[in-house]
């Protein structure tokens, strides 16, 4: 078999049951790998109606048929599950080394059922798989974690593991691999501790097998080399990492900042990717197959904020920094590692502490119940109150409900900034048009990574698009939530989209699957797996009423910038978007867009 | 003058691009335990070493194996012959710096043969951290980077 390995693990951890069943093949065609196919065995196998926390959800790892091979950043691998944030399909992905071993070990997946009567994890070394205890390792973070299980293992083992925060079912815990690589969104690593799954720890052997293996090196090289030619991939994200956008969103006024009060933090700079190169990085970091190197190798040595890791990402410098008023990178950076190490989400953390903050300063919270001050600007609140949230220990507690519950517990929902539960990233949609309509549309909530229109309404890639208008935005949104799908259901990593496009993506696909289709035919794989998302959101029960913004965004113009004045101008995109997408007024997709799609179920 | 892989551990991402490539033209997939060459991660001292084959001149391999199977060919390559190897693995003992394993499933040993002269590592590593390059002109960038150290103290402290 080519590409993919052919074989799924099914884990009923009530049982203790360990099988290896084929791969559903026909759907591997249909749906390709990872993010896609993960989607399809939960939607055949799980009642989209299904509580988060229960036994009947089922956790699927999955990997896509270019995971492990040499195509363009190729450690990518997918945590699918229903989200404990949004209550939507959730599905994160994430890179570093372990997706790949998965594969070498023989696997394309394994779907995790059920709940184990005590703490556990899952061992695989090539055939041998085994549910072992993991009571040694409740309560440990995640370095700890994973430094014992290899130490117990095998010295070149890969683990991805949940910190406390998602034995402790913070909404949005995220699931750890290789210490630093977050499988990030919408609360997965809860789901884990839910069912007492502390970690999955793989070692693999075998090889990953292309079917034209002269076709898909040259495709592959051609990938790579142009990753290396481009502005953004080749000197932009090596040089700054993902934080060099910290400047560049501020200039174009869509910061957004102090819980989206404005678009312009007038101390952006001290908290962007060059003083983080300048300050605290210690070298540039690849994932596995990476030729881009955008990960930041980071070291803080002196001061109150002293600490060793990654980051902190664009997303987790704005989250603790413009939008939380807080220009103090030391400790950015450090609640950002103290993320990495009791396994949060830096962009839900982040932004729940900005909401609490707009709270305060309204008088919807107190100082008693906090038991602290919270206003914006004060940096060694986001490092406190991060820990608190991670072992859910005071005011932590209500944190790690994320900011919509919080707010909506205090009767101030408006405060929250976030899209079905969760919150939105770092791009002020009232600034950058196209973002508005990606997060009110996005399958898994508030969310940046399932169609980019700030590549080219800001970054101009591949064409300028001008980031104050409406005018083909919807058009531009459909191909990009397609083709992420491709690239997310691949296995590679989405940032190969800012450097190369369908033409080399597909071209690695069809050569190491042995296909032979268009470009088109491949896209429209992306369409199938977005519809096929849809459908699991609209059985979970949600409708066009969800498809929305923050009252804020739609109705206070932004006070400054080069987009002030500007809100969304959401309804208008949205109604020409559920059109192009073939679906009815009211976001659905017809009987004949389905049956078109051969979509079943 | 024949051309060494000279690895500069400061550039390398940790990738491992170089052991997909050494294995996918080793056995025509995509394998990294069975590359010639393994990439090293030293977390806290946050560096990278690729590690290959140094090719010897007095290869401790090649005087080792009781069939004759390795030795050093015109270009001055350390090479086996598939041959003449029997598979008792005195190489693998042998070798002080662990580059030569066994695959199992084929019943060979893997060591580096710069790829015929025509070294794959170097040529997709994305960050240069593995050279293929002439042994003298690798000596003069080091020598240069040496240079330099001495440029930045000396020179400020003349003026």
């Amino acid at each position: 078999m080519f590409g993919w390995k052919g074989t799924l693990l099914r884990v009923n951890l009530t049982e203790k049951t360990i099988q290896k069943e084929p791969l559903n093949m026909k759907d591997a065609e249909l749906y390709l790998g990872a993010r896609g196919l993960g989607t399809k065995y939960m939607i055949d196998e799980v009642d989209p109606k299904v509580e988060p926390f229960s036994p009947e959800n089922k956790v699927i790892f999955m990997t896509g048929p270019l995971t492990g091979t040499f195509a363009a950043c190729s450690g990518r691998y997918v945590v699918v599950t229903k989200a404990p944030l949004t209550g939507t399909i959730g599905a994160s992905n994430s890179g570093g080394h372990f997706g790949p071993e998965l594969k070498f070990a023989g696997y394309d997946g394994i779907i995790f059922e059920g709940k184990a009567d005590g703490p556990v994890y899952l061992y695989i070394n090539d055939d041998q798989v085994e549910i072992r205890s993991a009571a040694h390792l409740w309560g440990k973070d995640v370095h700890e974690t994973t430094d014992l299980l290899v130490a117990e293992t095998e010295e070149d083992a890969r683990v991805a593991c949940i910190g406390p925060a998602g034995e402790r079912l913070v909404k949005f815990a995220t699931i750890m691999n290789d210490k630093h690589r977050a499988a990030g969104r919408s609360g997965l690593g809860a789901v884990m501790g839910s069912k007492n799954l502390k970690a999955v720890v793989v070692r693999g052997t075998g090889a990953v097998a292309v079917a034209q293996p002269d076709a898909f090196l040259a495709t592959s090289m051609d990938a790579r080399t142009k990753l290396k030619a481009h502005p953004v991939t080749g000197v932009g994200l090596p040089t700054y990492g993902t934080e060099v956008l910290v400047n560049v969103l501020n200039q174009s006024g869509a910061l957004p900042t102090k819980n989206f009060a404005s678009g312009k933090f007038d101390r952006a700079d001290e908290t962007g990717g060059e003083t983080l190169r300048e300050k605290y990085l210690v070298r540039n970091k690849g994932c596995f197959g990476c030729s881009i190197g955008c990960a930041r190798v980071t070291r803080i040595s002196d001061g109150p904020y002293q600490g060793f890791g990654e980051g902190p990402e664009y997303e987790a410098g704005w989250s603790y920094g413009a939008n939380c008023g807080i220009h103090d990178l030391a400790a950015i950076t450090k609640a950002n590692f103290i993320c990495n190490e009791l396994g949060l989400d830096p962009i839900t953390m982040g932004a729940t502490i900005a909401c609490a903050m707009e709270m305060m300063k309204k008088g919807s919270l107190s100082r008693e119940q906090v038991g602290r001050d919270l206003v914006f600007g004060d940096a060694e609140a986001i490092v406190e109150l991060t820990r608190q949230t991670g072992l859910r220990v005071g005011f932590g507690d209500q944190l790690a409900e994320g900011s919509y519950r919080l707010a909506e517990s205090y009767g101030c929902p408006e405060l929250s900034m976030t899209v079905k539960k969760q919150e939105l990233p770092a791009y002020d949609p009232r600034g950058v048009q196209g973002m508005g309509l990606e997060y009110a549309t996005s399958n898994r909530g508030g969310c940046h990574v399932r169609g980019y229109l700030t590549a080219p309404e800001i970054l101009g890639v591949p064409e300028k698009l001008d980031p104050l208008t409406t005018e083909g935005k919807a058009f531009w949104l459909k191909i990009f939530q397609d083709l992420t799908a491709v690239i997310d259901s691949a296995g590679i990593c989405l940032f190969t989209s800012l450097g190369i496009g369908l033409p080399e993506i597909a071209a690695q696909i069809r050569t190491a699957v042995g296909w032979d289709c268009s470009d088109e035919a491949i896209l429209e794989l992306g369409e199938r797996i977005w519809n096929l998302e849809k459908l699991f959101n609209l059985k979970a029960g949600f409708s066009k009423a969800d498809d929305t913004l923050p009252k804020r965004l739609l109705e206070e113009p932004l006070p400054d910038g080069p987009a002030k004045g500007k809100v969304v101008e959401l309804e208008p995109m949205l109604e020409e978007y559920y059109a192009l997408r073939g679906w009815d007024a009211d976001g659905i997709p017809t009987a004949e867009k389905t049956k078109a799609l051969t979509i079943e179920g | 003058m024949s051309k060494v892989l000279i690895i500069s551990p400061e550039k390398c991402l940790g990738c491992r691009s170089c052991e997909l490539i050494c294995s996918f033209h080793r056995e025509g997939a995509f394998n990294p335990k069975q590359a010639a060459l393994s990439v090293l991660t030293f977390e806290e001292a946050a560096i990278s070493v690729p590690v290959m084959c140094m090719q010897c001149e007095e290869a401790a391999c090649s005087k080792v194996c009781p069939s004759g199977a390795l030795s050093r060919n015109a270009s001055g390559t350390v090479v086996v012959d598939e041959n003449k190897c029997i598979g008792c693995k005195f190489c693998i003992s042998a070798c002080p710096f662990g580059n030569i394993s066994y695959h199992p499933a084929e019943r060979k040993i893997i060591k580096c043969d710069l790829c015929g002269g025509d070294s794959n590592c170097a040529k997709v590593c994305p960050t240069g951290a593995i050279e293929f390059k002439e042994a003298n002109v690798a000596n003069l960038r080091k020598k240069k980077a040496v240079a330099d150290k001495f440029k930045e103290v000396f020179g400020e402290a003349s003026v």
